[in-house]
Formats: structure tokens, sequence, C-alpha cells
């Protein structure tokens, strides 16, 4: 059914229609919309059976869901930014306990500077969690990816998290085509794990291992992360099959085969990303984009067919790893190892910075020019940085930066230096 | 299970007279079919209150649950001497998760089993006082304050033990840990620190709080017991010995517990919906003195030099305890509910 709906709304709806048994919610924006909206449906009774938990934390969020999994329930939980951070150690305890939770994050910067707005610094400090990280780039997306999680999940016996761009995404009201239940009943049989805790069949979950079968256990998991990279795109083609609609998957192109630059990005900036490649075509011009719709398990092989032909990458990142520059640079860097491509890092859109249009004509005219260095801050203010870049020099004593530069640039509340 | 006060004179013992009672009320242990929950070859140290403490708890859960339970458990001895790998001592389904969420994956337990609308399998979380009263506490309040239908059970040996004998909330002041040398002007643990946590458990007014010792094991059992009865978030703090990190013997485990009892450090007591409806009496009131010299944790109160000061302020503690909990009132026949009878 098509309708009119916010990103957030229709997610809660999708994640519904998955017949969770267990949701646990803690408020954090922008994910707060989704569990408002399945605490309503569990409590009308629209959404039955299920338990909707108001935990004191996301560390007890993830935690309340790591039980009811264990017990063979499905679970569901939502988070972002702060609250995927406060709930780490939780986060590698699902993946290495092998229960498929499914997590809508909506994606969010991380402080300090505390802010609100969209990023992808949370997923990506969580890429080495253990869990499968799909990113979606629009509502419909979100929506279709959430039905394949958790087929996906139970199938693979992984936690997935679901990223979708804070605001951007789950505060955008847009068309989006609504799966009936029937049709998702059909695309997702019930949760029916391997093992669970049973009094019938008394089992130990999360015992001891010492270096004798340690390695094991984690090449174990990195064994199920490969399979999912078989798994992943066998899910979107059923779902294709079942829905009518292509989403989800490891890499999508857009008119990259005879690219000479290509851009690498993931979620909701594509969008944008594509207008321009667009308008950089008709002018003759050979770019294209390639969106990362998996990114752990890392596509290594799709990633390197997508851009063999190309001369120049530019990976348009949302998420920095001080003191190297690019995250998925590095991946993508590994997965061109031997080809001729020169790889450049555009960190774009940190805590909710707009990425325009004319942001990223100018960064492709720069690389258009090889003018692009290896690593570079879009839009980047460099009459901030380098006044207190001065300051910094002139006092070694420690402090926080952001509150100088409000200073600097006349926000009311900033104190003297 | 009912208890019946059973008076029966032998002195230097507090053996469970199981002989002289009916078998239906006879204890948990005392039945060659009981369930064993954490069975035999696990790694606790001799005389560890911690295992004998917890196997007593769980088989009268399994009892009372008619073995239809699942078990969730914080990082600590208790997991590591149970599932040393490839082996486990559990015979009931148990989850370790993490060292603070034991009693979250618990909810989460019994959330999911309320949805399947199981409402036959009962769910016990378990920590140690480092995994509940620290590190673990605001899951534990967390689950207190909505009423999750989980009895969560702390084995209370005032240490971390785990990880080499380190201060928590729970370690008495004065006390010798690895992180509260003996040394300096106040040796041992801070005075004016630390956290009640059944005390706190009781200010969230859930349905039922206990205190127990390993000392009167028959007491823990009916206490669980009591608590299987009732729906809802329940607490039982059990205070249990640690030969290794109090520096006693392992014969002296029982001994010390009951020490702790009698001396009034510890009080034993039951409460209902935020009261203390009941308290288990000092039948011989012992100076704490009795109590420390046993362990070397309070060495150094004792030699080099003799810190009388400090002694008296732990006597001043329990008497405090004894003053507050009314340890020593005489017991009067019509407030003798069964909930103060012990001893079977
Ligand atoms: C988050 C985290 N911090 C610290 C530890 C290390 N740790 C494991 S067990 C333990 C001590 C447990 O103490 P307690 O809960 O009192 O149980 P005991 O071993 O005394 O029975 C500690 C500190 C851990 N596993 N996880
Ligand atoms: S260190 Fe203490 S708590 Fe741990 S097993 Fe030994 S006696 Fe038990
Ligand atoms: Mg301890």
């Amino acid at each position: 059914m098509l309708e009119q709906i916010e990103g957030s709304q229709a997610v809660a709806r999708a994640v519904a229609a998955c017949r969770p048994e267990v949701i646990c919610a803690y408020p954090i924006s922008p994910q707060t919309h989704i569990v408002e909206a399945l605490s309503r449906q569990v409590k009308s009774g629209a959404l039955s059976p299920c338990e909707f938990v108001n935990v004191e934390s996301e560390y007890a969020a993830m935690s309340v869901a790591i039980g009811a999994s264990a017990t063979g329930a499905r679970a569901y939980t939502a988070t972002a930014s702060q609250g995927l951070l406060y709930m780490t150690e939780a986060l590698y305890n699902a993946s290495g306990l092998g229960l498929p939770i499914v997590m809508t994050v909506a994606n969010r910067a991380i402080g300090a500077p505390i802010n609100i707005w969209n990023d992808h610094s949370d997923s990506m400090a969580q890429r080495d969690s253990g869990w499968i990280q799909l990113y979606v780039e629009s509502n419909q997306e979100a929506v279709d990816v959430h039905l394949q999680a958790f087929r996906l999940a139970e199938a693979v016996s992984l936690p997935v998290m679901v990223c979708m761009d804070g605001f951007i995404l789950t505060h955008a009201v847009e068309r989006v085509e609504l799966p009936e239940q029937e049709q998702v009943d059909q695309f997702l049989p019930p949760f029916v794990p391997r093992q669970q805790l049973d009094p019938a069949h008394p089992l130990t979950i999360g015992a001891m291992v010492g270096p004798e079968a340690f390695t094991e256990v984690r090449y174990l998991a990195h064994y199920k992360q490969m399979q999912a990279l078989d798994l992943i795109p066998e899910v979107a083609g059923l779902f294709e099959q079942r829905f009518g609609r292509s989403s989800g998957g490891l890499v999508r192109r857009y008119r990259s085969d005879d690219a000479e630059t290509i851009i690498v990005a993931l979620g909701s900036v594509l969008g944008t990303i594509e207008d321009v490649v667009d308008e950089l075509r008709a002018t003759g011009e050979r770019i294209g984009a390639v969106a990362i719709r998996t990114f752990r398990p890392w596509p290594a092989a799709e990633v390197r067919a997508a851009l063999a032909g190309a001369g120049r990458v530019i990976v348009l990142e949302k998420a920095l790893s001080v003191g190297i520059g690019g995250i998925v640079s590095q991946n993508v860097h590994g997965a061109l190892a031997g080809l001729p491509a020169s790889v450049h890092t555009a960190i774009a859109g940190l805590g909710g910075r707009p990425i325009t249009k004319a942001s990223l004509r100018q960064l492709f005219a720069a690389a258009r020019a090889d003018r692009l260095g290896e690593l570079t801050f879009v839009d980047l203010s460099h009459q901030l940085v380098d006044a207190e870049i001065q300051r910094m020099l002139s006092d070694q004593r420690s402090g926080p930066h952001a509150e100088n530069m409000l200073r600097d640039v006349g926000v009311v509340g900033a104190g003297p230096v | 299970m009912s208890a019946t006060r059973l008076k029966y004179f032998q002195t230097g013992s507090f053996a469970a007279g199981n002989r002289l009672v009916d078998p239906d009320q006879r204890s948990v242990q005392s039945d060659p079919r009981r369930a064993n929950a954490i069975t035999c070859g696990h790694r606790a140290c001799q005389g560890c209150g911690e295992a004998l403490g917890a196997r007593y708890a769980l088989d009268a859960a399994l009892r009372a649950s008619d073995g239809d339970l699942i078990a969730t458990n914080a990082t600590g001895c208790l997991e590591v001497f149970s599932t040393p790998y490839p082996e486990s001592s559990w015979q009931v389904p148990w989850i370790h998760s993490l060292f603070g969420n034991a009693a979250a994956v618990a909810t989460g337990v019994a959330a999911a089993l309320k949805a399947k609308g199981n409402t036959h399998t009962r769910v016990v979380g378990q920590g140690g006082d480092g995994g509940t009263v620290d590190i673990g506490f605001a899951c534990l309040s967390g689950m207190f304050e909505r009423g999750d239908d989980v009895l969560y059970i702390c084995y209370d040996n005032e240490a971390y033990m785990n990880t080499g004998v380190q201060r928590s909330a729970a370690t008495p002041p004065a006390a010798y840990t690895t992180t509260t040398q003996a040394v300096g002007e106040q040796p041992g643990a801070p005075w004016g620190q630390g956290k009640d946590a059944a005390l706190i458990a009781l200010a969230h007014e859930i349905p039922y709080v206990a205190t127990a010792t390993i000392a009167d094991l028959r007491d823990l059992e009916r206490k669980v017991h009591t608590a299987m009865e009732i729906r809802g978030a329940r607490y039982i703090h059990v205070l249990v010995t640690c030969p290794l990190g109090w520096g006693a013997a392992s014969a002296d485990s029982i001994k010390l517990a009951r020490l702790a009892m009698e001396t009034g450090i510890f009080p034993v007591w039951e409460g209902e919906h935020g009261d203390v409806v009941s308290v288990t009496k000092i039948r011989h009131r012992t100076p704490v003195e009795e109590y420390l010299k046993l362990q070397t944790r309070f060495r150094h109160l004792f030699a080099p030099v003799r810190r009388d000061d400090v002694i008296a302020r732990i006597q001043a503690r329990a008497d405090r305890n004894i003053a507050r909990f009314g340890l020593l009132e005489a017991l009067d026949e019509d407030q003798l509910d069964e909930a103060v009878e012990v001893d079977v």
C-alpha cells in the first residue's frame, strides 16, 4: 500500500509486520519516533503477542534483547549515537552468542562536542562488533531492508544493524510502499532457533572459552559473515521476486560501468551524488557512483569488480577515523589492491553539515583537475581552524576546542579564551 | 515449603535434623533426587560459600518450580568456576552474557516467556556483589522498578573475588582488599562508604526482599521457596564466605557466616512491599572480635598493634544493626508468624 509517511513511522510499520516478540526501547534522537510508534502498536494490541520493555539504558536494551533472543523470541531495538556506544559491550556479546537481533541505527554523530545530527560515526565505530551492517539510501529501502534483515539474521545466526541516516531519512515524509502483512508472513517464516534456553533441554550458553578454542570460535564468526556475503544477495533476490522491488544487496552501481571517476558512498547521500553525476554525464564526463549497501561483511569482490575500470575513486565518508582519515577508504583500498585506481578520501557531512550539490561539484572539479589529495575535508572552514591552531601554538595547555570556536563564530555563552 | 521450628538441643551444632520431620518437610538437599543445579566437578575453592549458596538456592528454586527454570548469571567466580571449557556444572538452562547485565538478561528471558504465553517457566538472575551492587546496579534497579517477573539472587562475598579480591561497594570498612591495603592511618577499606543493596531493593517496594547466609541453609531454602511463590521482581541477598578473599580456613565457612549473623554484622531479615516484616533473632550474641579474628583481611586490627578503636567502631556498626532491626528482642508469640521460624 502506498502511503505518504515519515521514515520512522514506515520503519515501525515494517518492523511490526515482522512480528517481533520483544521490543526494548530507550530514547535517543533521531531514533525515538520508531519505538514510540511501536509502543503504540503493542499497547493497542495491534502488535500481539509482543512485550514492549521500557528499559533504563541502551546497555539494558541490548541485554534484554539478548535474553529474549536466547529464549527463542524475535527481538528488536533501535538506537543511535551515544546509545549505540553505550551498548557496545552488549553488541559484541550478542554477535558472539550468535543471536539474530535486529536493530535500527538512526545514524547520528558522536560527542564531544555533543551533536544530534546525522553522520556515520556511530555505526562505523561498531564495524568490528560482529554485527552485519546494512546501509539504506531511502525510506523505501529502509522498509524493505528491515524485512530482509530479520530473514538474514535468523538464517545466518548473527545480529543485523540496519543503518539509516538520522533526520535525513528518519524524519523525512515521503511516499513509501508498505508491505501487506500476508506478504511479510510469506517472506519471513517464524523464528525457530537451533538452540535456546529451555528447561526441557538444559543448555549452558555463554560459557568461558580459553585459548584452546577461542580462535576457532572467532573464525566461525568470520565464516558466518562470509556466508552472509552469499546470503544477502539471495535474500534481496527473493525479496525482489516477492515484492517486485529491488533493494538491499551488497553494492549498487550507478552509471559506473564505463566511468573514469567513481564516487563510493553509503546511505542517503547517494541521491545527491547521483543528481550531480547526471549533470556531469550530460556534459560528457565519464563519472558514476557505487553505493555500499552492505558494509559488514565487507563485499570486497563486488567492490573490486565495480571499481575495477575506474582510474579515480573518491570515497565520500560521513565518518572520520581520527589519526588516519577515512574508514570506508581503507576497506576500498584493500579491495583494489594491485589495481591502478587512485583512491581519495573525502570526509563530508559530519555532525549533520549538509552535503550540497555545489560542494560535490566543487569536489569533483578538483578531482578532474588532479587537485584532489589523499584526504579532503569537504567545506572545511579554514578560517575557523586556523585561528584555533594559532591559539594552540601560543598556549600549549589542554582544553576543549569547540568552545573557542563557538566564540569565534559569535555564539552567545562561549566564554573568553 | 512450610517451615516448622523444631527445638532440639545439641550444643555447638546447628545441623538440620531431617530425620525428625515428615519427608515433605525435609530440606531440598536431603532428597536423593535433588536437582543438583550445580553438579560436582566445578572449580570453586575448597569451602567456597558462593558455590554452596548458589547450589542450595537454585536447587530450592528448581524444586519450587518443578524443575521449570531458566537462570542468568553475571561474570564472576560463580560463572567462571562452573563453566570451564568444555565443561559445565549447570543442569538448568543457563546463560552468561556480561558482568553488569544479568538482571536485564533475566528481564529479556521473562519478556520472551511472557510473549510466548509461557506462564510456567520461572526466571532467576544471579551475580556476585560486584556484579550486583556495583556494575549491575542500574540493570537491577530497572528490573525492580518495572516489576519484571524475576527472582534475582546476589551472592555477596564482599569483594571482587574473581579478579583477585578488590574492594566493592559491599566491602565492609577496615577490611583488607588488594585495592584497600592494610597501610596508613585507616588501614583497609574506608569508613563511610558502601551501600546496603538489600535495603535499597526494599525501597523499590517490590513484593519480596530477603537477606540470608550460608550458615542457615534451611532458611535460605525457605526464602527461595517463598520468593518463588510470588510473581514480579524479587531479591535475595545472600552473605557467602570466600576463604581465599577473606583469608579464612575453608573449614570455617559456615562458622564465619553464622558469626556474621550472631554478631549483628549481617542482619538477616525479610521484607515485603517496602517494609521489613520479619527478622532472624540472634541466639548467642557474640562480640565482633570473634568474627574478625578468624580472617586475615582483618589481621591488621590485631597486630602489630591492636586497634581497639577500629574494633570498637565495627562493634558499634553491629550494635546499630541489632538496634535498628530489633535482632535481640524477645520473640512475641503473637508476631511469631511462619516467616521468622528457622532451623528445621
Ligand atoms: C565490564 C567488565 N568489567 C570488569 C570485568 C572484570 N571482572 C570479571 S569478574 C569480576 C569480579 C566479580 O566480582 P563479584 O561480582 O563480586 O563476584 P565474585 O567473583 O566475587 O563472586 C570482575 C571485576 C568484566 N568481566 N567486565
Ligand atoms: S575465590 Fe572465593 S568466591 Fe571465588 S571460588 Fe574461591 S572461595 Fe569461591
Ligand atoms: Mg564478590
